[in-house]
């Protein structure tokens, strides 16, 4: 079908486009890279009289790597987040996670601020933002607030975000020497909707035992869900298959999921895979941690080195 | 409201007056006469309306077409000359038998010419795997399921552009 009319507004600033969503108030929604509201609107199942074209917002499509994080503007596309070398070499599990979002085309033109601002329960990005613990930079009337990624989304597809309110930026923290962080997700085919995913970031402390460890899973409830009591059995040990697997158990059976069903999957049967990616997720993480504690080169160091880069 | 926009498509600036609601696969069709982009779906999935925005694939269904003034947009009549060669692409596409019905094709084709262009821009690239070719054309749907000779077309393809003889066996046979 065809989008409903409306009005297309083009601001000239953060500034200017939180002041015309907030004029335009219900009836307006921030565009961004169009890849979830357009098909919303196509279908007519999105109707809204106003659209404040964000992608003319240079400003906020900047990357900025500093010491201790990275700085991803809203309107920075997820194919050039997934291909930038910087983010390749300190944050690996992001580029791991967004060749999961979507095909190429999708990400070609998606962004990192619309999946956010979007809170797809199945979504990639809320979920390593999550597990990451990046914070969100808002922009309003009433000026900037920082959120926790955790606190962002309270729902299905649904936010904290205030009437004429814009998500500008996600900051994450970058991994520290002895940490390291793994993705994993179970989907039907390349590029589909997770049936579940996990990001799971352990850290090592200098016996090579787990001092510190997040489990967060996707696509198995209204919104990302952290599973402490799994991160919990992993302190104090060395990583490894048997701790995975009794970390995995306890994600499956967490009451804190609520799997949806659907077509593809029961619920029962997506906490089943919720168990298999949590165990696999770990593993990458593990494999990271115990590759950046030994000072040993990643994968995308030694690429480069290769490439004389 | 309809307003007057400047497109640039395969090289050439069109004047149009369009709603602002105009999704730019339907400018393309039927202000334009560019039928060669196909509308499948109409909601992102199946790729068919795939066309280029400054060198990248896009979804045409998912923009609108006052959204892309000032960019370059590329459909599949300006993939090759219309008076030179057919596309080393659309030659594989050919020679592969890589279509029944056809209505898919363009978009494969466009998504494919981006791949190929990236590799040919790399300093040292490395040839992709089948299983890597799949994953990028997992995003275009082929509904009369054709997909094995889709494959083996734009592995060719991609082969030759990473400076490899597609007529050795790959990376992951060697394995």
């Amino acid at each position: 079908m065809k989008p409903p009319p409306l009005r297309l507004l083009r601001p000239a600033s953060p500034t200017e486009a939180c002041a015309l969503l907030a004029e335009a108030g219900d009836a307006g929604r921030a565009l961004a890279g169009g890849q979830s509201l357009v098909p919303l609107l196509n279908l007519r199942l999105a109707a809204p009289e106003v659209l404040v074209d964000l992608n003319p917002l240079t400003e906020l499509a900047t990357l900025a790597c500093g010491t201790g994080a990275l700085r991803v503007g809203a309107m920075v596309r997820q194919r050039t987040l997934e291909r930038d070398p910087l983010v390749r070499r300190r944050l690996p599990a992001l580029p791991a996670a967004l060749a999961h979002v979507g095909h190429l085309a999708t990400r070609n033109r998606g962004t990192i601020g619309g999946s956010l601002a979007h809170a797809d329960p199945a979504a990639e990005l809320p979920l390593v933002a999550v597990a990451l613990g990046a914070t969100v930079e808002l922009l309003g009337p009433k000026g900037p607030r920082e959120v926790p990624a955790a606190e962002l989304a309270t729902g299905f597809l649904s936010t904290c975000l205030e009437p004429g309110e814009l998500l500008v930026a996600c900051t994450f923290p970058l991994l520290g020497p002895t940490e390291g962080a793994g993705f994993a997700e179970a989907a039907p085919r390349a590029g589909d909707f997770a049936l579940a995913a996990a990001c799971c970031r352990l850290g090592l402390d200098p016996e090579g035992r787990v001092a510190a460890a997040t489990v967060a899973v996707g696509a198995l409830g209204p919104t990302v869900q952290v599973v402490p009591e799994a991160a919990q059995v992993l302190l104090g040990s060395p990583p490894g298959p048997a701790r995975f697997a009794e970390a995995g158990a306890l994600v499956g059976a967490s009451d804190r999921l609520d799997p949806p069903a659907s077509l593809h999957a029961s619920p029962p049967y997506r906490r089943h895979l919720a168990r298999l990616v949590v165990e696999e997720a770990l593993a990458e993480a593990a494999r990271a941690a115990q590759a950046a504690r030994n000072g040993s080169p990643s994968r995308e160091d030694r690429r480069e080195e290769e490439h004389g880069a | 409201m309809t307003r007057s926009i400047e497109l640039r498509v395969n090289g050439t600036t069109h004047r149009v007056e369009v709603e602002d609601r105009r999704l730019l696969s339907d400018c393309l069709r039927h202000d334009l006469g560019l039928r060669g982009t196909r509308v499948g779906c109409e909601h992102g999935v199946c790729g068919a309306c795939t066309v280029r925005l400054d060198g990248q694939a896009v979804r045409s269904c998912l923009l609108f077409a006052v959204q892309v003034e000032g960019q370059e947009i590329q459909t599949v009549e300006g993939l090759a000359d219309p008076e030179g060669p057919l596309h080393p692409l659309q030659e594989a596409f050919h020679r592969h038998g890589a279509l029944q019905c056809g209505y898919c094709t363009p978009g494969f084709l466009l998504t494919a010419a981006q791949l190929l262009d990236e590799l040919r821009a790399e300093p040292n690239p490395e040839p992709p795997s089948e299983e890597e070719i799949r994953v990028l054309l997992a995003g275009n749907l082929c509904r009369c399921t054709g997909y094995g000779p889709i494959v083996r077309a734009v592995l060719e393809q991609a082969t030759c552009a990473a400076g490899a003889d597609p007529t050795e066996p790959s990376g992951e046979d060697r394995r």
